[in-house]
């Protein structure tokens, strides 16, 4: 279940897929959602950004048995992906047949709707992934 | 730092108990645990419960549960750590006793969850992922584990009948104890011809929604002789720890490491290794997670515990014994008091009370309790003394 103003709250990741960068200590971090540290002793110097559009398929998963609000779209796909500049993120894996799903197959994020509050309540839109 | 000792526990038979509320089967495990230990009061209580709130619309446990045990006006708090709840609650009992603020504390956990439909066990047992960027895309648990067990095939040649091996094995094990939920042998076909869930995951691959308590009784060892005729089980080290909440967010998928830092905590304090654990109880939620895990505690090296499992190194004759009780897949997964479940099957083990799944000479045995995608990891040693 989702609610209105938290739906609101995290447009800028869902619809402009804004993280963060940690540039401390030469080690760039992305941050997808953006963080307000990366510990509480880093001399945190984090910079707004917009993750990678494009990246890779790290692994997946076919979902069978769905939650409620994803019935009618079982079987679905689902992987974990690295964007090209590190960030990290999961979304269904749309547009592509399931037996040609492959571990390391180039993907780039489209907006997409997502899921709808129960029967009258918002329609919440966000990220998916398709083959690039 | 006082020495600690378990000189009661106290269980039911898990399952599908819909003529019994949360606190009826909370009260039935802690009245068996007070009545193993022969304790005349308790001083505190913890009780491990990961989502009552979701499953049964009542928060404020310590409360409830203390007035129906008859024990109020004593301390009693709830401990939450999703799965990990139970174990986390024998941690808080453990640190109760060994700062000498008190001498007798109850250790418990419970969980009902058959008063929800299927689709709201779904969804309470989701809030242990990360709600807004895992649960909200349309991933359930069956789903991240699925994606480490892909990973884990794909990196180390896992095949899908090792990986049915570790449900076959565990239900061997659950098919001599009294209190497991599905006491039946299964065989690999079963595993493999059963509904998918989460691909490459199927129905006996999962543990199962079960409804079911335990509880222990905590003192100091040096007093357990005193308070209690049976022989004490000292609590020779506690660990914990954290990772990422978001499978995505960990650099290696297959390396759990909550469970490693847990692991190394309890085997630096009881100050033993791996090689030094005679039998151990895991969090086998799903089947991939006990290779992953009995990899992270140091039992087998990294990518070789599907194969040990398929050979019976993992079996109760097996040089490493694993979930000798049925584990969650086959005793059940009532998950608040799974970590008290573990506790139980070892006290019981390290007793020589385990009947037909007793493993012969054993004298220290290890639990690992895990919450969520291995966001969070107890572990216990326990010993006979």
């Amino acid at each position: 279940m989702a609610f209105v103003p938290s739906y609101w709250r995290e447009i800028p990741q869902r619809y402009r897929y804004e993280g963060n960068k940690c540039t401390h200590h030469d080690q760039q971090y992305t941050f997808f959602p953006p963080r307000r540290v990366c510990d509480p002793w880093c001399d945190c110097k984090l910079d707004p950004c917009t993750i990678a559009t494009t990246g890779k398929v790290l692994t997946y998963t076919v979902i069978h048995i769905p939650p409620t609000q994803f019935s009618d779209e079982a079987p679905y796909a689902i992987a974990i992906c690295e964007m090209d500049d590190g960030a990290r993120l999961t979304a269904q894996l749309a547009d592509c047949p399931l037996d040609a799903l492959k571990i390391g197959m180039p993907v780039r994020i489209e907006f997409r709707k997502i899921q709808r509050d129960g029967e009258a309540g918002v329609l919440m839109y966000g990220y998916k992934v398709v083959p690039a | 730092m006082r020495d600690v000792a378990i000189i009661g526990i106290g269980i039911q038979k898990w399952g599908e108990l819909w003529d019994r509320s949360l606190r009826d089967l909370w009260v039935e495990a802690a009245l068996n645990a007070i009545k193993d230990s022969g304790v005349d009061h308790i001083d505190s209580m913890y009780v491990g419960c990961m989502a009552p709130g979701l499953f049964v619309g009542q928060e404020h446990l310590g409360s409830l549960l203390a007035d129906y045990l008859g024990v109020t006006p004593i301390p009693a708090t709830r401990v939450e750590s999703a799965c990990a709840s139970g174990g986390m609650a024998v941690r808080s009992a453990f640190l109760e006793v060994a700062s000498g603020v008190s001498d007798i504390v109850l250790a418990s956990g419970v969980e009902k969850m058959t008063d929800v439909d299927g689709g709201g066990a779904t969804y309470a047992l989701a809030t242990a992922a990360d709600a807004e960027y895992e649960v909200f895309q349309g991933v359930t648990f069956p789903g991240l584990y699925a994606m480490v067990a892909r990973d884990y095939m794909h990196r180390y040649g896992l095949t899908r009948e090792q990986l049915a091996q570790v449900a076959v094995k565990n239900h061997d094990n659950g098919s001599l104890n009294p209190h497991a939920q599905y006491p039946m042998k299964i065989t690999a076909e079963t595993v493999m011809n059963s509904t998918m869930i989460a691909d490459p995951l199927r129905l006996f691959d999962c543990s199962p929604i079960t409804d079911g308590a335990a509880a222990a009784i905590v003192c100091p060892l040096d007093l357990a002789k005193k308070l209690s005729k049976q022989q004490p089980i000292k609590i020779a080290g506690i660990g914990a720890g954290t990772d990422r909440i978001a499978l995505h967010d960990r650099k290696d998928l297959c390396e759990f490491r909550a469970t490693v830092k847990a692991g190394e905590a309890a085997f630096k304090m009881a100050g033993v290794g791996p090689e030094d654990i005679d039998f151990c109880e895991v969090h086998d939620c799903f089947t991939i997670a006990e290779l992953c895990v009995i990899e992270a505690l140091g039992f087998f090296e990294r990518g070789t515990a599907g194969k040990a499992t398929a050979a019976g190194e993992t079996a109760r004759d097996g040089k490493m014994p694993i979930n000798t009780s049925g584990g969650l897949k086959s005793k059940g997964h009532p998950v608040g008091a799974t970590g008290l479940g573990q506790i139980h099957e070892i006290v019981t083990q390290l007793r020589g009370a385990a009947g037909d799944r007793q493993v012969k000479g054993v004298k220290r045995g290890m639990m690992q309790n895990m919450g969520g995608s291995g966001g969070s990891t107890v572990c216990h040693i326990l010993e006979v003394v």
